[in-house]
């Protein structure tokens, strides 16, 4: 073996385990996903190829896509309310230097508790009895705001409370990026356009926001996947509650469950081609921005 | 230097993680067991012990939890031909079909055919039906027994007879009629302010049963079939009585909040705390209100009548089997230690331990007085492992989703048949 072969073995050996792990638990699992879907299959039979039948039936199927807007509508609100949450609180958190590192924690922890755990118990709090506890309720009451005391988990509230159960447990990741994102802004800008005489708001507009607009592309893009492919919480939340909360990850789930197998593939190819096309949508929409603003050589 | 340091360890690792996944028994004194029933395994182990001190053949029950994990255990060992000596196989026939028709499951009639049905005789006909395929069935397998019951489960409607007395009803007469159930569960609520009726709806398999025992009684079970095999619509008037029942269940008031959102856990919880006065649930409820309330005072009784024009069925008889790995070594071992777990003195250990119902006859006198009353519905059991024709998943989720829409009160019954029957009707289409 020559030395240039042998360096490039060499090279090549550093990153072959990686290469193996990920060839292994991503690019076969997606391609397999990507055969299966045309085929009828229970995981024990031999598959039977059936064409592009399991796509029709995903895109004639009103519950996949009632399923779909479920998960828009908890999307549009993670997009709206829980990242200008996160938002504000990361500004504010900003100007706090002294006391980041503690808001930071305190902030993160909802995010790092596992789904299931903040979906339990989020039914014990807001279900009556005999499910739950009515704990929320009684604090409203408590507090003199008994008026407002609901069925949260009932047919009229239940999407909606799904909603901001998920955005509540998941402002953390959008508040640390953007005060990443934040903090990476150099602070002389901000010195030079105080000398200038900038008001708060011109400088928000003019230097906080433009600086900003990747990392908002981003946490848009990322609460956009994230959302659409929510599901632990909400199973443990709801279960589904008569399609009224059903995501498509849960169509997914429950067709595996069911052992139709090549059409539980079909529903993640189609979700993951829309997702796959909103988040280039997402970036391209972000860089236009950018262009528009300046940031980036046009 | 270093470079191949690291080389000789990524191999070394390589075949520790290879060799490590290829472990191989070599003993025919050792049997291996793959089961889900948290509940049983001190009992299974006891049992263990026992047939290893009288045969010398260790038995490991290994246990995997919760049914979703076993599942997916099982499929992956059946595709990677890893398969215990014994087993058992979740979910739908069809997947039992699977199974069979890929050539993992033996088929068990002979053994239970030797000696003049010596060993077949012993369980209740139900039980067997559920591991059977009968000539010509729809699955194209090949005819046979393929599995042995240890227990049999049987879903039926409770009350609580502490509440039943509180509310100046007689705790020795449940309801017979649907009429009577509503408005039992009515005067409890209004006397007691409890909940009349609780379950874990949000397990749609539960309302699903419900449903096929009312429809059963609203149309017999033939007409029922022919919904399945596609003669009769469900937009007919005798399925849209039966969906309007669950319609006059939410009007009633008696039905627990949030019911849908209901995990049959969270139900069990409620009913053995006295939460509400009925609740609709299977037999293995009494090991569970045993642990939660041992002082819980309750009966099962049949379902509450709709009609009298047609005999009630009861949803049971598929309780947990366990089939043997036609690729096992120690086969004829592994017949043996079934044979033996389901004598008599095994199965009451199993009736004492884990408050369940036996798979076999002449235990009846083991059984806990809650127990007892349910065989006497061993007799008129149904199951969609034993019919005929079975109905597609993707229908029965649609009809699952639709019950509890009404329950919700988000579609009327009409249009859940509707949703149901295009839904039948795309699929019969393909």
């Amino acid at each position: 073996m020559s030395r240039s072969s042998w360096d490039r073995f060499q090279n090549f050996s550093f990153i072959l385990p990686a290469l193996v792990i990920f060839s292994i638990f991503y690019i076969y699992p997606f391609f397999y996903t990507f055969i299966l879907s045309f085929q009828d299959y229970d995981f024990i039979s031999t598959p039977k190829f059936i064409g592009f039948s399991n796509f029709r039936e995903v895109l004639t199927d009103k519950e996949w896509w009632s399923s779909m807007y479920n998960g828009a509508f908890i999307t549009f609100w993670a997009l709206t309310f829980q990242n200008i949450l996160a938002f504000m609180l990361a500004l504010g958190v900003d100007r706090v230097i002294r006391m980041n590192k503690f808001y930071r924690v305190v902030f993160f922890m909802l995010p790092i508790l596992s789904e299931i755990i903040i979906g339990l118990l989020m039914k014990q709090l807001l279900s009556s009895e005999p499910l739950g506890r009515d704990i929320f309720n009684r604090w409203i009451t408590n507090l003199g705001l008994g008026f407002l005391a609901q069925d949260w988990l009932g047919t009229q509230h239940v999407r909606l409370v799904t909603a901001l159960v998920h955005c509540w447990k998941g402002f953390g990741w959008a508040f640390v990026i953007f005060l990443a994102g934040l903090q990476n802004i150099p602070q002389q800008l901000y010195e030079a356009a105080h000398i200038d005489g900038a008001s708060a708001w011109q400088v928000f507009r003019k230097i906080t926001l433009p600086l900003l607009t990747p990392v908002i592309a981003l946490v848009l893009v990322l609460t956009i996947l994230g959302t659409m492919q929510a599901f632990a919480m909400i199973l443990a939340l709801t279960g589904g509650a008569g399609g009224l909360t059903e995501v498509p990850v849960m169509r997914i789930y429950n067709h595996l469950r069911f052992r139709l197998v090549g059409l539980a593939c079909g529903e993640g190819v189609i979700l993951g081609l829309i997702l796959i096309v909103v988040s280039f949508g997402m970036f391209f929409i972000s860089k236009k921005i950018r262009e528009k603003y300046g940031v980036l050589p046009s | 230097m270093y470079v191949k340091r690291m080389l000789k360890v990524i191999l070394f690792f390589i075949l520790v993680s290879v060799t490590g996944s290829c472990t191989k028994r070599e003993k025919a004194s050792h049997l291996v067991i793959w089961h889900w029933m948290v509940d049983r395994q001190a009992a299974f182990q006891t049992l263990a012990e026992k047939y290893e001190s009288e045969t010398g053949v260790k038995v490991d029950f290994k246990l995997f939890f919760p049914p979703d994990i076993y599942s997916q255990k099982v499929i992956a060992a059946a595709r990677a031909g890893n398969l215990p000596d014994m087993f058992g196989v979740l979910g739908e026939k069809r997947m039992l079909a699977s199974f069979v028709k890929a050539g993992h499951i033996l088929d068990l009639t002979p053994f239970m055919k030797e000696d003049g049905n010596i060993w077949m005789s012993k369980f209740y006909p139900q039980t067997l039906k559920i591991v059977s395929f009968p000539p010509d069935n729809t699955y194209e397998v090949s005819p046979g027994i393929y599995g042995v019951p240890i227990d049999t489960t049987v879903l039926q409607f409770l009350y609580n007879k502490n509440l039943f007395q509180e509310a100046d009803l007689n705790p020795q007469s449940p309801p017979r009629s649907f009429d009577d159930f509503i408005s039992y569960a009515q005067q409890v609520k209004r006397k007691l302010g409890i909940d009349g009726f609780i379950c874990g709806w949000a397990e749609s398999w539960l309302l699903n049963a419900l449903a096929t025992e009312w429809a059963i009684n609203l149309m017999g079970e033939e007409k029922f079939l022919k919904t399945l095999k596609g003669d009769v619509p469900y937009t007919d008037k005798d399925w849209i009585e039966v969906f309007s029942l669950f319609a006059k269940l939410r009007e009633s008031g008696i039905l627990a909040p949030n019911i849908t959102t209901m995990t049959n856990k969270e139900a069990e919880d409620a009913f053995a705390k006295s939460k509400a006065v009925f609740s609709f649930n299977g037999s293995w409820a009494v090991n569970v209100y045993k642990q939660l309330n041992p002082k819980l005072e309750y009966a099962f009784f049949p379902l509450p009548r709709v009609s009298s024009n047609f005999p009630i069925k009861v949803w049971g008889g598929a309780g947990s089997s366990f089939m043997i790995n036609a690729y096992s070594p120690y086969k004829d071992k592994a017949v043996e230690f079934l044979k033996w777990l389901t004598l008599p003195e095994q199965q009451k250990f199993l009736i004492e331990a884990t408050n369940n119902l036996p798979a076999i006859r002449g235990c009846e006198d083991s059984l806990p007085p809650v127990l007892k009353s349910l065989t006497e519905s061993f007799s008129f059991l149904t199951h969609p492992d034993v019919w005929p024709y079975n109905e597609d998943s993707r229908v029965i989720e649609v009809m699952n989703r639709g019950l509890q829409q009404i329950v919700m009160g988000l579609k009327t019954p009409l249009e859940v048949a509707e949703d149901i029957q295009s839904t039948k009707e795309r699929l019969l289409r393909r």
